[in-house]
């Protein structure tokens, strides 16, 4: 077992763990974007940043892929964690401005201005539906293409791959594309509609049965406490 | 001369070439299969075909158990690789920083007008491929352009006509008039060790290497430039491009036959002795420029 110091509360975590799991095991959140539970840690998106160490020697890290280590001293949500966190989301917000996921996570981090030219791409590159391809549906069907500003996700050659099997697992997985924001207008970056909504459960009659986007939701976690 | 007419932009169908399964397997059971060794393969196959055709890429990936989609994102992860036929002149012009502010942005230009195509593109006739790359590493020298493996530095726009006049003549043959890279060679059989220069028949101004060749039932004279880097040459009979000829001592008639192959196209070299210690070998396929120099 490895003792760790996680936001000042004493932790111990079976090793080969990583700072996300100990902190997730704390119940300490930490938001999330190519992580996968099932999938390997890839460490692409960096919005799990954590920081690490003590005075000069404090740095930011990927907790997805930091294995736990003995005595360590760990801050979740230090202001530069924060301050780090909402410019990396600002910066995918940017990129892929659709995404509800994205517009989720920014409203939740209290994201409220966009400094940077939306590019609309239809992708991230958080690499989870290669993952998924390879490591869970044993396929191997997408990878990674090209380099720099070049890189894309797809098969060789843009052609139907015969490894595929058209499962749709790289779908089902994808941040980008599996849920799509309908309020982000291309000359207001942010949405922040969800964030401003009365939660879904509440006003049942008004949004039939549409999906609640808060997460946690707070009336969700009252009905169920009562 | 404008080529602009005769090149399109895009390339509808690029003649593809056929690959040689067998071809492929000897460049993979020349590199122990593993992971370590997929650029080696590759970096064989380009050399082989002038760029990565996409069937022996598939043949890489069945041969050697690898999923197609790691081949291939390996090929389009590296500068080096391409998965287009380049032409026979490939044009690298350099856009980094230093070249930049020394306008080789208006370079690269004056060469796609004169092309008439787009940087990363190939003229229809299959002549040119211009690139662009980021850095050459002689930046005091810049707008630096490299054709065929030369380099020109301090280009300026009105030099660019002159260039591509001089990539289709080919520059060796400018170069080893007054090129200082080249110089001079004296070599002997390896076997019985007399020299094969021959003072009475000089190429480049200087004595020529006298050997016999044959090939396809002719038997004849042949003489090299002595110019290392020089690939002038005479012969008896013409030899047809691309032919694998077989060189023999005029002296004691011994085959000059080597153990390596030419790592371009795997032919045979052919090693001679240099006076003064070291060996010099030539690739025995006329037009293969493929020749290593090794001094002891």
């Amino acid at each position: 077992m490895i003792r760790l110091r996680i936001n000042g509360l004493d932790a111990c975590v079976e090793e080969g763990s990583t700072l996300l799991e100990a902190a997730r095991f704390l119940g300490l959140p930490i938001p999330t974007l190519c992580h996968m539970d099932g999938l390997s840690p890839y460490g692409a998106c960096r919005l799990c940043l954590v920081e690490i160490g003590t005075g000069a020697q404090a740095r930011l890290v990927s907790s997805c892929t930091y294995p736990a280590e003995e005595g360590l001293t760990v801050r979740t949500a230090s202001s530069r964690v924060l301050r780090a966190r909402r410019m990396i989301l600002e910066l995918l917000l940017a990129s892929c401005p659709q995404s509800k996921t994205i517009q989720d996570l920014a409203s939740a981090h209290g994201i409220r201005q966009q400094r940077f030219r939306q590019e609309h791409e239809d992708c991230i590159l958080c690499g989870r539906c290669v993952r998924m391809c390879q490591e869970q549906m044993m396929a191997k069907a997408i990878g990674f293409r090209g380099r720099g500003g070049d890189r894309s996700i797809g098969t060789p050659f843009d052609v139907t791959s015969e490894v595929c099997r058209q499962c749709g697992g790289c779908l089902y997985v994808c941040p980008a594309c599996q849920l799509r924001c309908t309020s982000a207008q291309p000359e207001e970056a942010i949405c922040g509609g969800c964030a401003n909504l009365t939660p879904p459960c509440i006003e049942k009659d008004r949004f039939d049965d549409l999906m609640c986007s808060l997460t946690p939701c707070v009336a969700c976690e009252i009905a169920r406490e009562s | 001369m404008t080529r602009a007419a005769a090149a399109s932009t895009s390339l509808d169908a690029p003649p593809q070439v056929d690959v040689d399964r067998q071809q492929i397997l000897r460049i993979l059971t020349k590199h122990r299969q593993g992971r370590g060794t997929l650029v080696a393969v590759l970096q064989d196959i380009q050399a082989r075909y002038g760029y990565l055709p996409e069937q022996a890429l598939r043949a890489v990936a069945d041969e050697t158990g690898r999923p197609l989609v790691d081949v291939y994102g390996l090929a389009t992860f590296y500068r080096c690789f391409t998965l287009q036929p380049r032409g026979k002149h490939l044009i690298s012009a350099c856009l980094g920083t230093a070249c930049h502010v020394r306008g080789a942005p208006r370079i690269v230009k004056e060469f796609q007008h004169q092309l008439g195509i787009q940087a990363g593109e190939t003229t229809a006739d299959r002549q040119f491929t211009l690139e662009t790359v980021n850095c050459l590493g002689a930046c005091a020298l810049g707008p630096v352009v490299v054709i065929d493996g030369h380099y020109f530095s301090k280009v300026r726009k009105s030099r660019v006509r002159q260039l591509l006049e001089e990539a289709l003549t080919g520059f060796d043959k400018a170069d080893a008039a007054q090129a200082e890279r080249t110089f001079p060679i004296d070599v002997s059989c390896p076997r019985c060790n007399h020299s094969l220069m021959d003072e009475d028949f000089p190429i480049d101004g200087r004595p020529s290497i006298r050997c016999t060749v044959s090939f396809d039932r002719l038997h004849g004279w042949l003489r090299l430039s002595s110019l290392y880097g020089s690939s002038s040459i005479s012969a008896e009979h013409e030899i047809p491009p691309q032919t694998v000829v077989s060189f023999f001592c005029p002296h004691c008639h011994a085959q000059l036959v080597g153990r390596s192959v030419c790592a371009a196209c795997e032919a045979p070299m052919v090693p001679m002795l240099v006076r003064g210690g070291g060996t010099v070998q030539v690739c025995s396929r006329r037009g293969c420029p493929s020749r290593d120099l090794e001094v002891s």
